[in-house]
């Protein structure tokens, strides 16, 4: 079994609900477009597909598109060693999806790490808690509207934090330049680009 | 033949035992005690390795037998804050772990010092992060800095020499009379 024929299974077995995949450089990619059936599919991607092995779940922030937020579910069998990739969308509004902890236990520190780093709630999660910074830490630092250098905060006796002095950066590169100088500014300002 | 000394010791079980007192040791230190006390403390300055990051490994190398830290009096390193002279902060200092180690420093007995090993420890390094604090020295007094991305035992070795230079300057007594 080739992991673009349990792609077809899975999309058989959700008419209309999951997308043509697509390949990339061997990878298969399905876009589910209601977040709400993710167990639902991830369970039937268990049970009767072989897909025993959730590797990880991450998240993408697009930032200024509508719906802002896309979970990724990177699945894997043992028994057909096959990979697969599901994409779903979550918009900044309502910001919450099912979880599937109750699919592969492992999800719940994956969740948890979105939740922490993305701020997107994992309903039905048993201990959705913060799994990197600490407890009453007010943002979401991963988010593309958070600043690199942070923000200040504090929780009395067990955190504090204050912006980073960047002197003129972040230094990213820009792809195309001609020569080194254009390629990697010592300052770049994100407007003028 | 069996003695039974002041100081407990079963001379059967122990050997012999020559008992000195710290009495007389320090009339000996009588005419200079800044500097006897000084001495002693300088070349027995036992670390509290603070490793949180590769700089611990680096930190691990000068312990052992190549680099040999014991040759500078500073081997014995106490993973216990109330057994220790000197915090060798080695590694990335997240915010997250700030307070933590603030808190293991209050808890290191009166004299003490700091070494600030490594880019990230001094200055927070290339972690310009919302995470990381921008060098211990936010939340502790440093006395040495050390350069590196990690540093070399040797460099270590340095800093440790140089801490025990401040050390063998300061006013010991004076320091104790404070405290007490």
């Amino acid at each position: 079994m080739t992991a673009l024929e349990t792609a077809q299974q899975l999309r058989a077995k959700f008419d209309g609900l999951i997308s043509e995949p697509s390949e990339f450089r061997g990878e298969i990619t399905l876009r589910v477009s209601d977040a709400e059936r993710m167990p639902d599919i991830c369970r039937v991607a268990k049970t009767e597909l072989g897909f025993d092995y959730l590797v990880d779940i991450t998240s993408l922030d697009n930032y200024g598109d509508d719906p802002r937020f896309t979970i990724v579910y990177h699945l894997y069998g043992y028994g057909h060693l096959c990979h697969l990739r599901l994409k779903t969308d979550v918009s900044e509004e309502k910001g919450e999806l099912p979880t599937v902890t109750g699919v592969w236990r492992t999800a719940d520190w994956h969740e948890r790490e979105i939740y922490d780093m993305m701020g997107v709630r994992f309903r039905g999660h048993p201990d959705l808690r913060r799994i990197l910074m600490w407890e009453g830490y007010p943002y979401f630092p991963l988010r593309k509207d958070f600043p690199l250098a942070g923000k200040p905060s504090d929780v009395p006796e067990v955190a504090f934090t204050n912006p980073a002095p960047l002197e003129g950066g972040p230094f990213v590169t820009i792809a195309g330049g001609k020569d080194t100088v254009a390629r990697e500014p010592r300052v770049r300002i994100p407007e003028t680009d | 033949m069996e003695k039974q000394t002041e100081i407990g010791y079963n001379s059967k079980v122990e050997g012999d035992v020559i008992v000195t007192r710290l009495d007389a040791a320090l009339n000996w230190f009588r005419s200079n005690l800044d500097a006897g006390a000084n001495w002693g403390r300088k070349n027995s300055l036992w670390p509290m390795p603070m490793g949180l990051a590769c700089c611990a490994i680096e930190l691990m190398a000068a312990g052992a037998s190549r680099f040999d830290i014991s040759r500078f009096g500073a081997e014995v390193m106490r993973f216990s804050p109330r057994q220790s002279d000197v915090m060798i902060v080695s590694g990335t200092v997240t915010y997250k772990m700030a307070l933590a180690v603030k808190r293991i420093y209050e808890q290191m007995p009166e004299p003490k010092w700091v070494i600030a090993m490594g880019a990230c420890a001094s200055t927070g390094g290339m972690y310009r992060s919302y995470a990381v604090l921008q060098g211990v020295d936010r939340i502790l007094p440093v006395n040495v800095y050390v350069a590196g991305c990690p540093p070399r035992p040797e460099a270590l070795l340095d800093a440790l020499i140089k801490l025990q230079n401040l050390v063998a300057k300061e006013p010991a007594m004076a320091t104790l009379k404070k405290v007490a």
